[in-house]
């Protein structure tokens, strides 16, 4: 009896996570077959910047190795990219000329980073921040080189020069306004950040635009001018100003695409036969840029591929974390702050700020910063849309209190 | 003086007159060790939470230790120069009675007798009065209209002898600890004692108590009158006795009869059982040894002097007195208002019980004095002197070692008075109350510790109070003062004192002066102490008179004889009449205010107020009030109350207690202007007086309840002490680490972060806030040096976190686990919560009492005792250690 075949594109993490949730449930029921652009097994791309930081090996982040395939009889094509999807016919076509039949597909192509298109910004040593090869390379380069610029104040920006930090080089920030990771924290949080890590040695330009990238030479970067005329000579950009799902392939086959991949609640895409999950997709007018969220569309996704698929997807709260050791940092849910009402603790000389919000008695987000053993407990109640009533004097001195007066 | 030797003195506190065993154990950094004299009759080495904290109170802070004029410091000489040069000036162009004194039963009997003959011998006028007037003058009254003098017949050994006990209108278990844990051991040994109290209120009293009768406020009069009739009619009267001994029994019996009326509504109108009543009534008939104690329920009253007589009356008709435990025995509220009417020391008085009527009298004292005049009539009585302060008549007052402007009925009036006042003298140890703020010139005084005489107990017992430690600064007994400014004035001959045992001859000398059968035999002679050389009068052991050459020994019990101090030799019985209180409840004043003591602490709090153990008990001015009445006013148990009279204002916690009568308020009497925003309960209190005692009104003002509407509550915690900040509600409480604030405002500060570190004086270190601005939370804690210097929290509601646990943290260390957990008020650890404090003594909170009771099972008082100590040592927290067993109600 044949087996149906699926084919799943992107060797990343969201889509393999699909794979071993599927095994789980219908560990016979298709002949995978998976084909990656990297040369490499599947790796957690979110520990890239303990990576750089030098407190992890690669190999401490591989999840599935090339062994791990075999063992569940998966083929695996990496270091090959997948140039057409013939829908009709259900086949897919690399550029090695290979040619793949299936009865499913899931598109797991993830993202790519967005370079700002500057006068400079296409010289070899600007990199972005987004798989092992470029911390190779940001690497490589810092051996010899001792000024970088980061470009972005975001997470993934401030990861990577923290990492680079470090290595012992001396790291600029760049970010285009006034606070630090601002989609993920309120000003008074990024504040209390920015001293933590200006302690730490980084600099920061902040709401600096970036004008242009100039080049001594071929090879060496000699500085970047500001649109305020401001230079800041450096050896090394990094550019980590955000992601663009990478959509190019499901455009071409004819896919709906609007900012990523249209899917569903069962994330099908507009061809039934056609899966969507990760930082490729957009669900109800969503995109996705953390694990969480992608693992949850994996879980969702597998049910529906192993045919007893019920459950839907459902958007939930996103927490954040920073991986940055020593800077306990956590955001979850809404805090804009719009009509809700605010809950604050600081103790500034101890580094703790945590801010709550609350709507109708139920916890809406959190950003907490410096002490942050609570922030599952929030993430959850935020997830539950508990009634916090009840609560509300003991939220913010922790869970293990509440075990007292329960 | 050896630096250990133990220094045998007396109690600063109650009338009680409690012996101290006090050690120094180091005098410069001023350590005194304090226990109970072991051999001292009336406590045979028990003492009470108050007697016990006295080491505590000795420190230098606070004190007053220089004279001051208009706030700057000045010689002594300087001082009493200029006092007496403005007494010498007034009394040129006003005459003498335009110059007064208002003086405490917290004098030694040496500073009263200076203080007396100075004021009627020297400057010549009768105005002298004492805060006694508002303690005891109603039983000193009681007593001169029935035996012809202020004698005080009994003796607290009676109370081994009684069968029956009736206390009126006395918080003994919290006024008179030792008195009341004497009482209660003597009633577990003798069964068949029983006990009657008689009190609107149900008090820590009632744990003795075999009968309570529940009396309508003021109702006193009508009860003991009706109980005379009832003793007429059931025959009980001991016609041997009142035929030979007394006059008057049968206009007493026929007004008794009269005011009774009838008695099917008599229960009604007395608001008690009528059960209850007829088993007093019972009880009272059938037995002869019976010992009426009465305080300030009966004194303080418009008819204080009446009810005393009543009380009076009936011991008399029943031939009750000068017997093994039959007596009315007045308590003294003050550890020296008997030296004082020893000494003459109010208006009304002359000096060893002499009268300022009696012409005899007038002449034989000025004699003995070499006086240049003695005023004829009598002084002005405590409330009419300052309102005669008030009306421009007195133009210099020299207050002594009291707080008027917080103790006094009608209070802010006698503010007022003081402030317009030409001349106010205050002598004081503590150099901020609410009376020394009003002071032109102030006086250092020797506190307890340092003074230096004797005092005389309820029971006429005088007992040396010894000096502990040396004056510190310019500190000097007030006699000596007095005496300067007699000097001063030109009377050098008959001040020349250096030392007050001269002076304690001269008062003894003078009691036993024309004492005799042809003058006339006077009750109080201590003649044969006047033969006291210095050395003996140091020596001398606690003493009760009469002492003279025929009991040498002193007098244990009074008219065994059956004379009394009348013409005729004869006790009188009065005819009475019940009165109701001056000042009627009405629609806008509905409820009766009664004002009394709490158990940790003492008047003013100008000492007690100095040892945080007693304020953890009570720290805080509270309402009291029965749940049923305070719910119908809209009140919550915790929340803030206004009371309002036609005088005042005050605001206080609200207590529920189901012991109060509703329809009534009780408000404690202690709090001051200094420790508080608004508790100054003598602010409200009405200015209506007994017409012959001069005593006001305490226990009964109409008044309106209504609640507080605050906006805001919150408590600020700090090492250092702050100045109370201007909101309606703020309580300073002294802490042993630092103070407490407890605050209520009816607005919110616009910028809470900016008020409280206005008011905290810049706070330094690091700091943590906590918003609920919803809610309208807003917590703050100060971390300097790593150490808890201040916090304070605030919210919408009067309830807050418990404060226990964050006192315990002020001025410690904070590790990491209690700073995450400081702005939340509990604790890391559940057991570091110990709770609201019970025994003040050895600081033993509710949480860990309950703990333990829980944990190791214990069954009774005596056995959390003995595993916490808890109620060890005065016994006065023991009705609240049982209520916290959970199966003590119930019988083995």
């Amino acid at each position: 009896m044949n087996k149906a075949r699926l084919v799943v594109i992107g060797n990343g993490m969201a889509g393999m996570r699909t794979v071993e949730e599927l095994l789980k449930l219908a560990p016979d029921r298709y002949e995978i077959t998976v084909i990656g652009r990297e040369p490499y097994g599947n790796y957690n791309r979110i520990m890239l910047s303990p990576v750089l930081a030098g407190e992890k090996q690669f190999d401490d982040i591989v999840l599935h190795t090339p062994e791990w395939y075999k063992r569940h009889g998966i083929e695996l094509v990496s270091g090959q990219t997948v140039v057409d999807i013939h829908r009709s016919r259900r086949e897919v076509l690399t550029d090695g000329g290979l040619v793949f039949p299936y009865d499913r597909l899931l598109l797991a192509t993830g993202s790519v980073p967005f370079i700002i298109p500057v006068p400079g910004h296409d010289h070899p040593s600007v990199v972005s921040f987004r798989d092992i090869q470029d911390v190779e390379r940001m690497l490589s380069v810092t051996e010899h080189k001792r000024r970088v610029a980061v470009i972005g104040g975001g997470l993934l920006g401030l990861e990577a020069a923290n990492g680079l930090l470090k290595r012992g080089v001396e790291v600029t920030v760049i970010h285009d306004v006034n606070c630090l990771m601002n989609r993920q924290l309120d000003s008074e949080a990024a504040h209390l950040l920015e001293q933590d890590l200006a302690a730490r040695g980084m600099k920061f330009r902040l709401g600096a635009q970036t004008k242009q990238i100039v080049a001594r030479d071929g090879e060496h970067l000699s500085h970047i001018e500001f649109k305020d005329g401001c230079l800041l000579e450096t050896d090394l950009v990094i550019m980590a100003v955000g992601i663009r799902p990478n959509v190019a392939l499901a455009k071409q086959a004819g896919l709906q695409v609007d900012k990523a991949i249209l899917v569903n609640d069962t994330l099908q895409t507009f061809d039934p036969k056609i899966y969507a999950v990760g930082e490729c997709v957009q669900h109800r007018g969503s995109l996705f840029g953390l694990v969480a969220p992608l693992y949850e569309q994996a879980r969702v996704c597998a049910t529906h591929l192993a045919e007893i698929g019920v459950s839907r997807y459902v958007q939930k709260a996103t927490a954040t974390t920073l991986k940055v050791s020593g800077v306990n940092l956590f955001s979850a849910g809404d805090f804009s702050g719009k009509d809700a009402e605010v809950i604050v603790l600081r103790d500034i000389a101890a580094g703790v700020y945590k801010r709550l919000f609350l709507k109708e008695n139920k916890l809406v987000g959190a950003v907490l910063f410096g002490d942050t053993q609570d922030g599952s407990w929030y993430f959850d109640l935020i997830g539950r849309q508990a009634n916090v009533a009840g609560l509300r004097d003991e939220l913010l001195f922790g869970k293990r209190e509440m075990a007292d007066a329960c | 003086m050896l630096a250990d030797a133990v220094v045998k003195t007396t109690c600063a506190y109650c009338g009680v007159g409690c012996g101290i065993a006090a050690t120094v154990t180091d005098a410069a950094a001023r350590v005194v060790d304090i226990k109970g004299d072991i051999t001292h009759p009336a406590n045979f080495g028990r003492l009470c939470s108050k007697g016990s904290s006295l080491g505590e109170t000795v420190s230098l802070e606070g004190r007053q230790l220089v004279p001051e004029i208009n706030g700057q410091p000045v010689a002594w000489a300087t001082a009493t120069t200029k006092i007496a040069s403005e007494f010498k000036r007034i009394r040129d162009q006003h005459g003498p009675d335009a110059i007064a004194f208002y003086v405490s039963g917290q004098l030694l009997t040496e500073d009263y007798y200076v203080a007396n003959k100075l004021m009627k011998g020297f400057i010549g006028s009768a105005n002298i009065d004492t805060n006694s007037r508002l303690c005891m003058s109603s039983a000193v009254a009681g007593y001169k209209r029935a035996f012809g003098a202020d004698s005080v017949p009994a003796s607290y050994e009676d109370f081994a002898h009684a069968e029956l006990m009736v206390l009126v209108g006395s918080n003994t278990a919290w006024c008179h600890p030792i008195i009341f844990q004497r009482i209660k051991a003597i009633k577990a040994e003798k069964p068949n004692l029983k006990v009657v109290v008689i009190d609107p209120r149900e008090t820590a009293t009632h744990e003795i108590a075999d009968l309570h009768l529940p009396i309508k406020s003021g109702g006193d009069v009508l009860l003991f009158n009706a109980l005379l009739a009832e003793l007429a009619e059931r025959g009980a009267v001991d016609t041997l006795f009142t035929a030979a001994h007394c006059t008057g029994l049968e206009a007493a019996v026929a007004s008794a009869k009269a005011d009774r009326g009838d008695r099917a509504t008599l229960a009604a109108r007395l608001g008690i059982p009528a059960d209850r009543l007829h088993t007093f009534f019972d009880w009272f008939t059938a037995t002869e040894r019976t010992l009426t104690m009465y305080s300030m329920g009966v004194n303080q009253s418009s008819a204080g002097t009446d009810k005393a007589n009543a009380i009076i009356n009936c011991h008399l008709a029943t031939g009750r007195i000068g017997k093994p435990g039959a007596a009315p025995f007045s308590l003294t509220g003050q550890p020296n208002a008997m030296g004082g009417r020893e000494a003459g020391g109010l208006a009304n008085m002359l000096a060893a019980h002499m009268d300022l009527e009696n012409p005899a009298h007038r002449e034989r004292v000025q004699r003995f004095w070499g006086a240049p005049s003695i005023p004829q009539q009598p002084g002005l009585k405590a409330v009419d002197l300052f309102d005669a302060v008030h009306e421009g008549k007195v133009k210099a007052v020299w207050i002594m070692a009291t707080n008027p402007v917080v103790s006094l009925p009608n209070a802010d009036r006698v503010r007022a008075a003081l402030e317009k006042c030409e001349l106010v003298i205050v002598s004081d140890c503590i150099a901020d109350t609410d009376t020394m703020r009003l002071a032109h010139i102030k006086l250092p005084a020797l506190g307890w510790g340092e003074k230096d005489g004797t005092v005389t107990n309820s029971e006429r017992r005088i007992s040396r109070q010894r000096g502990l430690l040396p004056p510190p600064g310019e500190a000097r007994p007030d006699w000596w003062a007095l005496a300067a400014v007699a000097k001063a004035m030109g009377y050098a001959e008959a001040f020349a004192y250096d030392h007050p045992a001269q002076i304690f001859r001269e008062h003894a000398a003078l009691s036993a002066f024309e004492n005799n059968a042809e003058s006339g035999i006077r009750d109080f002679n201590i003649g044969l102490l006047a033969q006291l050389d210095n050395r003996e009068y140091n020596a001398l052991k606690p003493v009760q008179w009469p002492v003279t050459p025929d009991a040498p020994l002193g007098t244990e019990r009074l008219f065994t004889d059956n004379r009394f101090y009348t013409p005729d030799g004869k006790a009188r019985l009065v005819p009475l009449a019940y009165r109701a209180p001056v000042n009627a409840l009405s629609a806008d004043y509905p409820l009766v205010l009664n004002t009394g003591r709490i158990r940790d602490q003492w008047h003013t709090m100008t000492r007690s107020g100095l040892t945080p153990r007693l304020l953890q008990h009570i720290g805080e001015p509270f309402a009291e009030m029965h749940p049923d009445e305070a719910k119908n006013r809209g009140l919550t148990e915790g929340g803030l109350v206004r009371l309002s009279s036609r005088w005042g204002k005050a605001v206080a916690r609200v207590q529920f207690s189901t012991g109060q009568q509703p329809g009534h308020v009780f408000m404690p009497m202690h709090w001051t202007g200094v420790l508080s925003r608004s508790g100054r309960v003598g602010a409200v209190v009405n200015p209506a007086v007994d017409p012959v005692s001069g005593q006001p009104e305490n226990k009964h003002t109409p008044v309106a309840a209504e609640r507080y509407p605050a906006a805001w509550h919150g408590y600020l915690l700090s090492r250092a002490p702050l100045a109370l900040p201007a909101v309606d509600y703020a309580v300073a409480i002294r802490l042993d680490n630092g103070w407490r604030y407890e605050l209520a405002n009816d607005h919110v500060p616009d910028d809470w972060t900016g008020w409280a570190t206005a008011w905290l004086q810049q706070p330094e270190g690091e700091v943590l806030e906590y918003q609920d601005v919803t809610r309208g939370i807003h917590r703050y804690a100060w971390i300097a040096d790593s150490v808890l210097a201040a916090l304070a929290f605030f919210g919408p509601e009067a309830e807050l976190p418990p404060r226990a646990w964050l006192q315990s943290l002020l001025g410690k260390p904070v590790d990491a686990l209690s700073r995450r957990a400081l702005l939340s008020g509990k604790p890391a650890d559940p057991e570091a919560d110990v709770g609201r404090i019970i025994c003040a003594c050895f600081g033993v909170g509710e949480k860990t009492i309950t703990r333990a009771i829980g944990q190791q099972n214990l069954k009774n008082v005596a056995e959390i005792g003995k595993c916490l100590k808890a109620g060890t040592n005065c016994g006065s927290c023991q009705p609240e250690l049982k209520k916290l067993i959970p199966c003590e109600a119930i019988p083995a």
